[in-house]
């Protein structure tokens, strides 16, 4: 939703986009409390992600999980100079005017979170504040771009410590991106047909080779070798939830991947950054889990 | 005899970075990625890009890139800083972190995130206020991020545009300054296809030797 007052016109794509571009190269990092925001800050933190729990807990303990405590939320604002993301239930757009109400700078509507809709997204044309979302193909990708996400992350399989989902979900939509700018003209409605997506923004992805937002990846990064790896991928920024708060030494390892993620093309500098870091979260086998948080959201 | 190709280095710890090395090649400029104290050698100019400026910060210091930063801008470098890379810049950040550096090579007082949080951002325009900025081409198209605002600015530094005015009643501000070989704005003209400013730093940067044979 775009709103002009003489002279500034606040709440365009290009503004919501914008934040994300601001984001790119950086570590976006998962806390529940003021504490914690303060501790990713000082670790380099582009933005950091207000969440009730991390994903691991959420795994761990069940229950309906939801939006943050707007107490919570306040006070990691108080704490932090940079910008404050907080996670919505997917289609629970209540939630989502709260976070926008509350002055958050990007709404994760998540697959983290408990569904609220089991038919609908968010329409998130309808905000000032910028969202993103998370998708495991590019035809989740594009579905989301359609109803207004500014950016993109992969859904990986968060709060398990383990990056095969996240590695699965980016080759898929890079993949795709490189199989549709080889594609003719005809071939696109295919495209769009299979994908369960706009034309529209099909044909657009033919012809920049690229997503019309920024894509990120989140979900089991938990060392400086995950960030690296994730990167040269073709990630354009990292989310990081339980793998900093759910390791041996959060401040140290936090930074370690934020220098990754910066050099990651620099292998010299990720063997020296990652070195005696302590334990990292203990990590879940994929096969063992009792539900997939990825197949949450459509 | 044409004049030696000037190399723009950008920095590429955090930000976007690909935007401002697109609109240099839309003017004919090659640029560099800078990641390394290695790579400012033979760089005719360098360009702070909009990120996180406490995270650029940090990692300037840790890439051992703050301090040959410095010293190349104090033998005069020219330097050009968006957003985040303005307050790099500026001689005083408030609303900063208390152990952010900065370069202070910009005589002013810019408040961080001056406008609010992301909800406050806002596409506007920028008034020229100097022919540089070539005033016949109206107001430049501006993005502004999270924006610093600037507050006070030094008797050295001229004000080449301004802009963000609210219609309410809230004056415009300096939304680009100069001081000698020191480009900054507030806004992200990488955003936006208006190449004013990318073109006037093309000629700041222009490569010493041509700059001397003048």
């Amino acid at each position: 939703m775009a709103t002009a007052h003489a002279g500034r016109e606040t709440g365009t794509f290009t503004v919501k986009r914008g934040l994300a571009d601001m984001l790119r190269g950086g570590v976006i990092m998962d806390v529940v409390d003021a504490e914690q925001a303060k501790i990713a800050e000082d670790a380099g933190a582009v933005a950091v992600m207000a969440l009730e729990r991390v994903p691991a807990d959420i795994r761990r303990d069940g229950g309906v999980a939801r939006m943050s405590d707007p107490a919570l939320i306040q006070g990691i604002q108080q704490a932090v100079t940079v910008p404050v993301m907080a996670k919505a239930r997917i289609g629970h757009f209540a939630e989502a005017q709260i976070l926008q109400a509350l002055g958050v700078d990007y709404i994760d509507e998540s697959e983290v979170l408990t569904p609220a809709d089991e038919a609908y997204h968010i329409d998130k044309w309808a905000y000032v504040v910028p969202f993103v979302c998370g998708a495991t193909n590019l035809g989740e990708a594009l579905r989301r771009i359609s109803e207004g996400a500014a950016m993109i992350r992969s859904k990986g399989e968060a709060g398990t410590g383990n990056i095969v989902e996240a590695v699965r979900h980016l080759r898929s939509i890079t993949g795709d991106i490189r199989r549709i700018t080889q594609a003719d003209s005809a071939e696109l409605y295919g495209w769009a047909k299979q994908l369960a997506a706009p034309v529209g923004l099909v044909r657009e992805i033919a012809e920049t080779g690229k997503l019309p937002v920024p894509l990120f990846c989140a979900g089991g990064i938990a060392t400086p070798a995950d960030a690296s790896l994730v990167m040269q991928l073709g990630a354009e920024a990292v989310f990081v939830g339980s793998g900093i708060f759910k390791s041996d030494d959060p401040a140290r390892r936090a930074r370690a991947i934020v220098e990754a993620t910066t050099h990651f093309e620099d292998a010299d500098h990720v063997a020296k950054v990652s070195r005696g870091l302590g334990e990292a979260m203990r990590g879940e086998e994929l096969s063992l889990l009792s539900e997939r948080l990825a197949d949450r959201g459509w | 005899m044409r004049e030696p190709a000037a190399t723009v280095g950008v920095l590429a710890l955090q930000g976007d970075v690909l935007e401002h090395e697109a609109a240099f090649d839309d003017v004919g400029v090659r640029t560099r990625r800078v990641r390394r104290p290695s790579d400012l050698e033979g760089i005719d100019g360098l360009v702070l890009p909009g990120g996180e400026s406490t995270t650029l910060s940090m990692l300037l210091e840790s890439s051992g890139l703050f301090a040959p930063v410095a010293g190349g801008l104090a033998a005069g470098l020219a330097v050009f800083g968006t957003c985040a890379g303005m307050i790099l810049l500026a001689r005083r950040v408030v609303d900063g972190r208390p152990d952010q550096r900065t370069f202070g090579v910009l005589d002013c007082t810019v408040r961080r995130n001056g406008y609010g949080p992301q909800r406050n951002s806002f596409e506007g325009g920028a008034d020229p206020a100097s022919d540089d900025l070539e005033p016949a081409l109206g107001a430049l198209p501006a993005v502004f991020i999270r924006a610093p605002k600037v507050i006070t600015v030094g008797p050295d530094v001229e004000v080449l545009a301004t802009g963000g005015a609210d219609g309410a009643g809230e004056p415009p501000a300096p939304v680009v300054l100069r001081q000698g070989r020191v480009l900054a704005a507030t806004f992200h003209p990488e955003l936006t296809p208006d190449r004013r400013l990318h073109r006037l730093f093309a000629a700041m940067a222009r490569p010493r030797a041509a700059q001397a044979g003048r």
